[in-house]
């Protein structure tokens, strides 16, 4: 409260006096709304990332001394084996929900009409985004189920052998990024929605009259309009794919024998059931880094597109 | 409209569209009907391989009766409510605050701060969680529900800080300007002139922020762990182990949990999708 006190006196008592001093009060105004969130942004987030980046070259268990390793977590890690199936999980998850995008603009294009009761389909298509990822990696859980799954049902009606997916180390990752797509394609395909609702009718019109249409139309003059669209829809895949923890943690707890790990989800691991705070650091740090290249890239785009 | 409107298309194209839609929806929501369909059914049914016929006997009451007596569901939707509210509130309260400093007022550093909220949004989890777990420990807030809403408002901040920024970015200046000159403080301008004509994108965000926080499980995990405080996503997985065989029961505890944000959902539906798609259509 005092702060605001301060402030109202002061651009007061300036507007009283006539003098410009109210500049002041405007170039303080900022900072002052600005404030609470500065404050407990630094303290929760930025300061963290900075601790993180520090404790990774630290061996710690958590409650003792910290001792100082140099470089000893990362060396460790390079060479360790989780890591590296980690990061091929991970990779595996950004290639495949680059899916997302793509089915999303599919579904949206099927679902641009207006016939009766399309607004509740579309809210029903959207319906995965909703509900928690905990309740997906359930529900895909029994889905999957070798005994009485949806999935191994449907396989056996058609002749096959069931399969446990979620206990092969072949397809355990597959499985959980399909179950990853179904919300992250639910998003695209609002996103896409929306981006088709404000296409430029002229332009749609004109494209028409020259003969232009299906798939050459789409590509051509449907396409370019969505870009924005499409853009955010990439950022968000890439960031579900790199941040995927819930599902990893709801479906599998990265087994088999840890098959099924990712980078947050060895973060985790290590940091809380192992005691290795120092390593799971440099775990983190790691997957910092690769997010930061996107990071950086959307930044750079924002400020660009600012001035 | 792209595509061409199905009105203009053949009849025969016309009919086979309205019939598609409701197969799609159907294999696309197959997973969650699946779960429905067993939250119903008794165990009996699933012992005996019955888990796509009509169940032998309806346990729509058993199963949801013994989800809130059996299990302590009811206290955990109970601490997801106590954890989300405030912090939606607090997130959005302080957001806005800052959002419109850094989209009404020219300084050297604004874009490198609304950078920073923006960046921050992005970064995975993981690279917070230890100095996050240590810092509410030194507070004396770790497994209490303080030690979730306080780092919800902190993290949600950031995203808030993106989207009221941007809408605030789009209000006219004359009006601020005009009161300025009128000798108005800014905090009332801030009051009596932005929060107003910001009230629609307040509840674009505050039910946006409520589905992210409500479903939030990773904190969840991290932050607290007793029964007492535990949010219903960390709850249902606790459920899950405890629970192994009893799948009718954890359909049932699944539905239950996802209720409050998809119930939010259908009712602002409008409001939630605008919040989403917040940039989608401009560049």
């Amino acid at each position: 409260m005092g702060w605001w006190t301060v402030n109202n006196n002061m651009s007061q008592a300036n507007a009283e006096t006539g003098t410009h001093g109210f500049r002041v009060s405007k170039n303080v105004a900022p900072w002052v709304f600005m404030f609470p969130a500065l404050v407990i942004f630094t303290i929760y987030v930025v300061y963290p990332i900075l601790d993180s980046i520090w404790l990774s070259f630290f061996q710690w268990d958590g409650i003792g001394e910290k001792t100082w390793v140099g470089f000893d977590n990362y060396v460790t890690l390079f060479s360790s084996d989780s890591f590296w199936t980690a990061l091929t999980n991970n990779v595996i998850w950004l290639v495949l929900f680059m899916l997302a995008p793509p089915i999303g603009l599919a579904i949206a294009l099927f679902l641009n009409q207006q016939v009766v009761g399309i607004r509740a389909v579309k809210a029903l298509f959207f319906f995965p985004f909703v509900i928690s990822q905990v309740v997906v990696g359930l529900v895909f859980s029994w889905f999957y189920d070798p005994n009485f799954g949806v999935l191994n049902s449907v396989i056996t009606w058609f002749g096959g052998d069931p399969i446990a997916i979620l206990s092969n180390e072949d397809y355990v990752t597959y499985g959980i990024v399909a179950a990853g797509l179904w919300p992250q394609i639910a998003y695209c395909m609002i996103l896409y929605l929306t981006g088709l609702n404000n296409l430029d009718p002229e332009q749609l019109e004109a494209a028409r009259l020259d003969g232009s249409r299906g798939f050459k139309m789409l590509w051509y003059i449907v396409l370019p309009q969505l870009k924005p669209a499409t853009f955010i829809a990439i950022v968000v895949t890439v960031i579900g794919a790199l941040r995927s923890f819930d599902l990893v943690a709801t479906m599998t707890a990265g087994g088999p024998w840890g098959s099924s790990s990712v980078l947050a989800y060895m973060m985790y691991e290590e940091s809380i059931f192992n005691y290795r705070m120092g390593y799971g650091a440099s775990v983190a740090v790691i997957l910092f880094l690769i997010m930061d290249v996107y990071i950086a890239y959307f930044l750079w785009r924002m400020i660009r597109s600012e001035k | 409209m792209f595509p061409q409107p199905i009105q203009k298309a053949s009849p025969g194209i016309g009919i086979s569209y309205r019939i598609a839609l409701p197969i799609t929806i159907i294999l696309w929501l197959l997973p969650l009907m699946a779960v429905m369909a067993t939250s119903v059914r008794s165990l009996a049914d699933i012992n005996a391989g019955n888990y796509w016929g009509w169940p032998s006997e309806w346990h729509l009451v058993e199963n949801y009766s013994t989800v809130f007596t059996a299990t302590p569901m009811a206290q955990y939707m109970w601490n997801s409510l106590l954890i989300t509210l405030p912090a939606v509130a607090g997130a959005v309260a302080l957001s806005t605050l800052a959002g419109f400093g850094l989209a009404k007022y020219k300084f050297k550093a604004n874009i490198w701060l609304f950078a920073m909220f923006v960046g921050g949004n992005f970064v995975p989890f993981q690279i917070l969680m230890i100095p996050v777990r240590d810092l509410t420990i030194q507070f004396g807030i770790y497994d209490t529900h303080w030690a979730l809403i306080a780092f919800h408002v902190a993290f949600q901040s950031g995203f808030c800080t993106l989207f009221m920024r941007n809408f605030i970015v789009g209000l006219p200046s004359e009006l601020i300007e005009a009161a300025r000159v009128e000798g108005v403080s800014e905090f009332k301008i801030f009051w009596y002139i932005v929060v107003p004509l910001v009230r629609p994108a307040l509840a674009a965000l505050a039910v946006l922020v409520f589905t992210f926080i409500w479903n939030d499980f990773f904190w969840a995990l991290v932050l607290v762990q007793s029964d007492e405080v535990r949010p219903v996503t960390a709850g249902l997985s606790a459920l899950k182990g405890q629970w192994l065989a009893s799948w009718q029961l954890i359909s049932a505890g699944a539905v239950v949990a996802a209720l409050p944000p998809v119930f939010l959902f259908f009712t602002m539906q409008r409001h939630f999708i605008a919040g989403l798609t917040l940039g989608a259509t401009k560049g």
